[in-house]
């Protein structure tokens, strides 16, 4: 199958001489679902800024549905992590889905689409309400509605469960299953335990790529982590792998 | 009053003025307002008084002057905060007093008259010509055009720059548009309230309408409602009492604040919590 994001031999770093990603591989099939995990700093949201043509690396290849990253760009969704929005700003639920869509009008075609998408995600009922008053789970349907509102090929989702509660997090992994059956997806969270049983791929970023794959090498990201307290305890990556395995019978 | 302005052409004048620059306060206001950029509006217009030093000194039209400059600072801000926003600030410290500076320098060096300064400092709403209105209109109508045709991506730059870069939507043309915007905005009010002033009536009336709503038309419409209010009600004092025309429209500008946030509070205190 083609690949929907390929990166090959990736560097990169902000500062001359210090790697925030080194030599990564990473390859995300059409169709495909992967959460890369990672400690703080590890290089996650880097990843998808380099995926999105926001950011050049120092070498390496990277291609996006086949295209140079800022070609595709039209074709993703990007759910950008959630402290860059300014809060108080006047703006609407509605406003903030409609930001996805290019043009600058506020047409009424605009409009009925963005309604369309945010009652796809259950929160029509919100469109009027401020941005800034909304809860985080209500935000993140929001952004994430703002995301999907062009129609992208491949949702890129950074830290999404960072500001919702347990509840919340439930029905967003069941939202985002759900949205995997049209559009390929790259969720990166730094919470090992946030990972979701519906992923089909698993990587760990910690710089190099420890892993990638159907399930992770424990071993390895327990090294990336620096022996992480999170993942001993939660015994997350044997949870993934177990209830993945067992997937195939139901779908 | 209604005698007055029926007899009187500068008084309709100054009338036109203030209802015809509305529009422009409340759209460039607003966008000053939600993007914390206010003081903007003031570097700005400090360097417009530079600009005038430099008609007076090079004896060209002080318009010309006025809209020059203003152009340029806004370019030099546009430039200075290109590559990070949150620099804006310290350039607009830079260009404020450089501008200032300027017209100070160019003005002790022109010979002659130079008693009309006066006027663009502190305003002079009631020597307002038929040159300027036109140029009033046509600085609305820019403005109202640009937020009708940009609205979603100036939400868009405004609210996660971060995500419309990942959308591709460049920001830097938008920025430079709006602070052209700006500087014939600056340009316009100096003639009604003042360069002093200006930034007052860039701030106060949006401020006073965020209290009343929370989407970008809403207080777009009430703070130009609020800001033709203020220069209605300015000019009947000042025409009442022999008061200077700028400063009384600032203070009514002031005044409706104050009158907006006490109620606002007060409904609060009263709302039933839950
Ligand atoms: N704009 C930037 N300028 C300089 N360094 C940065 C910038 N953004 C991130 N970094 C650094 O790059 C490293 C990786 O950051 P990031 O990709 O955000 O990690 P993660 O998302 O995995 O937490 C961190 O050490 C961070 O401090
Ligand atoms: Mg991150």
């Amino acid at each position: 199958m083609r690949s929907a994001v390929s990166l090959r031999g990736v560097s990169f770093g902000y500062q001359p001489g210090r790697y925030v990603l080194r030599d990564v591989d990473f390859e995300v099939e059409t169709g495909g679902y992967t959460a890369v995990i990672g400690p703080n700093g590890g290089g996650k949201s880097t990843l998808l800024k380099i995926m999105l043509g926001l950011l050049e690396p120092w070498t390496g290849t990277v291609e996006v549905l086949g295209l140079p990253p800022a070609r595709a760009r039209h074709r993703i969704g990007y759910v950008p992590q959630a402290s860059g929005a300014v809060l108080d700003f006047p703006v609407s639920a509605l406003d903030v889905v409609m930001m996805g869509l290019p043009g600058g009008r506020s047409t009424k075609r605009a409009r009925s689409a963005a309604l369309s998408t945010m009652e796809r995600l259950g929160i029509a009922g919100l469109s009027g309400m401020h941005a800034g008053s909304l809860s985080g789970g209500q935000r993140q349907r929001a952004f994430i509605a703002r995301a999907l509102v062009g129609s992208p090929e491949i949702l890129l989702l950074d830290e999404p469960a960072a500001s919702v509660d347990p509840e919340g997090q439930e029905s967003f992994y069941e939202l985002m299953a759900e949205l995997n059956r049209t559009v390929t997806i790259v969720m990166v969270t730094h919470d090992v335990g946030a990972v979701s049983n519906h992923v089909k791929t698993i990587a760990c970023l910690s710089t190099v790529m420890v892993s990638h794959g159907e399930s992770l090498e424990t071993e390895a990201v327990a090294r990336a982590y620096g022996c992480s307290v999170d993942l001993v305890s939660h015994g997350t990556p044997h949870r993934v792998l177990g209830k993945h395995e067992g997937r195939g019978g139901n779908d | 009053m209604i005698d007055a302005l029926t007899r009187y052409e500068f008084l309709q004048n100054a009338v036109a003025a203030v209802l015809l620059g509305a529009a422009a306060c409340g759209i460039v206001g607003s966008l000053l307002f939600v993007n914390r950029l206010s003081s903007l509006a003031g570097g700005i217009s400090h360097t417009v008084f530079g600009g005038l030093g430099f008609s007076l000194l090079a004896r060209v039209h002080p318009l010309i002057g006025a809209a020059s400059a203003s152009l340029i600072a806004s370019l030099a801000l546009g430039w200075m905060s290109a590559r990070k926003r949150e620099r804006a600030d310290a350039a607009v410290a830079a260009v404020w007093s450089v501008g200032m500076s300027l017209g100070l320098v160019f003005v002790s060096l022109a010979p002659g008259y130079k008693g009309d300064l006066m006027g663009y400092l502190f305003g002079s709403v009631l020597a307002i010509t038929r040159e300027d209105l036109a140029l009033t209109a046509l600085v609305s109508l820019a403005s109202a055009v640009f937020l009708a045709f940009q609205y979603r991506r100036i939400l868009a730059v405004s609210f996660d720059p971060e995500f419309s870069r990942a959308r591709g939507i460049s920001s830097g043309l938008l920025f430079g548009a709006f602070l052209c915007l700006t500087g014939l905005t600056v340009v316009v009010l100096m003639r009604s309230v003042g360069l002093v002033m200006v930034i007052a009536l860039l701030s106060i009336p949006p401020a006073t309408a965020r209290m009343l709503t929370h989407r970008l038309p809403g207080m777009v419409v009430l703070s130009s409602v609020i800001s033709a209010l203020s220069g209605l009600a300015g000019i009947a004092v000042s025409w009442w009492l022999d008061l200077p025309a700028g400063a009384s429209i600032v203070l009514c500008a002031g005044a409706l604040f104050a009158l907006v946030t006490a109620s606002v509070r007060l409904l609060r205190s009263t709302a039933p919590v839950g």
